[in-house]
């Protein structure tokens, strides 16, 4: 019996072996999860997102001796981890904060991820991102806005984009100068769709106006994904605001722009707080009803040869759309991430946690046109910085501030 | 009566009649077979995505996409009940809900697959300019949407009480059994109301994908109003169907328009549980 019983564990014994892994630190792949809007209301531009972080992901894991600023671009894989590449694992937040948190917590439990990117939407990220939280993964947002993510005290919460405040002030430094220029901004409308992403940003651009002495006259907040926008606009071409600033993602986008076309309404500046209105979709089918409508953004497709240009072909080639602004940032928060993980050594979550708090890339190592990423103590990326944008013929063109500009900024708003 | 009050009374009644022809389809299958068709809203997705094909692929407007998007939903529907619905008829209550959910995912993801999560629309002018009267602007296609579908759901109706098919077709849901006795066959009417409410549903998406844009999960957006609409009508009453859709409309957009839109649904479902309070049976449906 004992001689079996020998036998029978040292075949266990043996079988075991081939089980494990190699030897400690041979790491083969780094796991990352990333959780967009896949299906549902936002799966237009999720899936935009993901072309991008799929990119991302080739770019690290091939060589690209063309984007040799951006790091780990050259050579492949993360060679602070022995040449192992990076695998992404994606998973559908469906549009919902419960269908994100339970596509975070298998992606933690089950894929054994390292790390955590997404969620596009502000309520999602709130989720999405308390479960990490809790079970001490890294996570990145990259686009997620909502002023309160950072204010959670988190600790392994990180995020690349620039923040509601950061725009606020673009705005209105903007209409400030347009106003000085004899453009009429007397009266303002904020109309938001009214989750996470709408009310915080509302919020913010509210304070930031009424101390700056701009005047909201009118404020909209209306559901998401409504069936009907009629009522919002009229209420606009009663009062009549002079600018309005939309906080709204694609469906509902879409809705605004024909309808204050069919009820031949608009302002002399429209303002689009980014989202919805630089989903490609929303670009492809609408551009043409709100030509002149000023945006925000973090990217624009530099000149021929740059950087941006060069990951801008790489992107169109792969979709057949230029690189849209949530898109480069959701690229940006992967490569932000890779580059962590590859600095770290290791895939321990502690160490990928430190090596993102000594974050510190410059402005030409990154994607988008950020002056870099270095992380406050809250996680928020103190180096991220956004332009405004003007749709002249349905693209995005860099208008504000001077020495960013690519074109001068052409008001009233035209546009169909 | 300022011009705007009366625009957003006007544009109410334009929405409200679109809502009242994407329920009377869904009205019809209850009335008919007592079964709960979720997935309507998917078959309306369909219809829309066949309008916007038959506009890509030979720059066909709403006269050539209504009759195609109705019989390609016809179809769909009369397939969908002899491979599906008929076979969960026979199992409970839950396994008829859970079929038509399933058939609901099937066609959205389906769509998801092929077309792509990417948003569509139709030229904005597909029909030309809105007509303006005085101060009042009616968009083209909303105005064709909101006239067809109230003169659909008017012969919808018509067809159901005034014809032998609808009479055959009553029939059949008020008894089976005895019909078949008379020498109706159950199974064939059956499958002419799935065929006919899923017309119905080819006929909204095609009017709707006009003014509205098309994605996989437009359905979704759109049917929950629409299951609110056929319960405040009434189940099983196409002129319910048709009055709940005008009120709602209005009083969507009244309430939009007075209060603010975050709160129009709130002023909605609190008429539609004061109704179904006083009146479980809805506005016109039987006891």
């Amino acid at each position: 019996m004992l001689r079996r019983g020998s036998a029978y564990s040292a075949f266990v014994a043996a079988l075991m072996t081939f089980a494990l892994p190699g030897p400690a630190g041979a790491q083969d792949t780094v796991k990352i999860g990333a959780i967009y809007p896949l299906s549902g209301n936002a799966a237009s531009a999720g899936n935009f997102s993901k072309a991008a972080i799929e990119l991302a992901a080739d770019i690290v894991n091939n060589a690209h001796p063309e984007l040799k600023d951006i790091p780990l671009a050259e050579g492949q894989g993360l060679p602070g981890l022995k040449g192992a590449k990076v695998t992404v694992i994606f998973a559908d937040n469906q549009g919902t904060p419960a269908a994100g948190q339970n596509q975070a917590l298998r992606l933690i439990t089950e894929e054994k991820v390292h790390a955590l990117i997404g969620a596009y939407q502000s309520g999602i990220t709130v989720t999405t991102s308390a479960m990490a939280e809790r079970h001490g993964i890294p996570f990145i947002t990259p686009e997620s806005v909502a002023a309160n993510l950072t204010e959670r005290g988190f600790k392994w919460f990180f995020r690349t984009t620039p923040v509601a405040g950061d725009f606020a002030r673009a705005y209105s430094a903007f209409i400030r100068e347009q106003k000085a220029a004899g453009q009429k901004a007397d009266t303002i409308a904020v109309v938001n769709e009214n989750t996470e992403y709408g009310n915080s940003v509302a919020s913010v651009i509210r304070e930031v106006f009424a101390k700056d002495g701009l005047n909201i006259t009118q404020v909209i907040p209306y559901s998401a994904n409504t069936t009907d926008v009629q009522p919002q606009v009229l209420q606009m071409k009663e009062k009549n605001p002079d600018v309005v600033i939309f906080i709204s993602y694609t469906s509902d986008a879409i809705l605004y722009a024909k309808t204050m076309k069919d009820l031949n309404w608009k302002p002399s500046i429209l303002i689009a707080d980014n989202a919805g209105f630089n989903d490609p979709s929303f670009v492809s089918s609408s551009g043409a009803l709100v030509e002149g409508l000023i945006n925000r953004s973090s990217f624009a497709i530099g000149k021929p040869g740059s950087v941006s240009a060069l990951v801008n072909a790489m992107y169109k080639k792969k979709t057949g759309h230029d690189l849209d602004d949530p898109s480069a940032r959701a690229m940006q928060g992967f490569l932000t991430m890779a580059e962590a993980i590859n600095r770290a050594g290791s895939t321990d979550p502690a160490k990928i946690q430190a090596a993102l708090r000594a974050t510190d890339l410059k402005a030409n190592q990154v994607v988008t046109g950020y002056n870099g990423v270095k992380f406050d103590e809250k996680g928020q990326n103190i180096l991220a910085s956004s332009l405004i944008t003007q749709l002249k013929s349905s693209v995005y063109i860099p208008v504000w501030p001077k020495d960013k500009a690519v074109a001068t900024v052409q008001l009233p708003y035209k546009g169909w | 009566m300022s011009s705007i009050l009366l625009q957003v009374i006007v544009s109410g009644l334009l929405i409200g009649a679109v809502y009242a022809l994407f329920a009377s389809g869904l009205t019809l299958i209850w009335g008919m077979m007592n079964v709960i068709n979720f997935a309507h809203g998917d078959f309306v997705m369909l219809a829309m995505y066949t309008a916007f094909v038959v506009w890509t692929a030979f720059g066909g407007g709403p006269l050539a996409s209504i009759p195609i998007a109705a019989a390609v939903l016809a179809t769909i529907g009369v397939l969908s009940y002899f491979l599906l619905v008929r076979h969960v008829m026979r199992g409970p209550m839950i396994a008829q809900i859970l079929g038509t959910f399933g058939l609901a995912l099937l066609l959205r993801y389906s769509a998801f697959w092929y077309f792509g999560s990417n948003f569509r629309t139709l030229p904005d002018d597909i029909l030309g300019p809105p007509f303006v009267f005085g101060d009042i602007r009616i968009d083209a296609p909303r105005l064709l949407a909101g006239t067809l579908g109230l003169v659909l759901t008017v012969l919808l109706h018509l067809l159901l009480t005034r014809t032998a098919l609808g009479s055959r077709m009553l029939a059949v849901s008020e008894d089976a059994t005895a019909a078949q006795l008379m020498g109706i066959r159950p199974e064939r009417m059956q499958a002419i109301a799935w065929g006919l409410s899923a017309a119905s549903a080819g006929v909204a998406g095609a009017l709707i994908a006009t003014f509205f844009y098309t994605s996989p999960t437009v359905g979704e957006t759109l049917v929950i109003i629409a299951f609110v609409t056929v319960a405040f009508g009434g189940f099983g009453s196409v002129p319910g169907a048709l009055l709940a859709g005008l009120i709602i409309g209005v009083l969507e957009a009244l309430s939009a328009y007075w209060i603010g839109p975050v709160y129009k649904d709130v002023v909605v479902y609190t008429l539609f549980v004061l109704v179904l309070w006083t009146r479980p049976q809805g506005l016109m449906g039987k006891v």
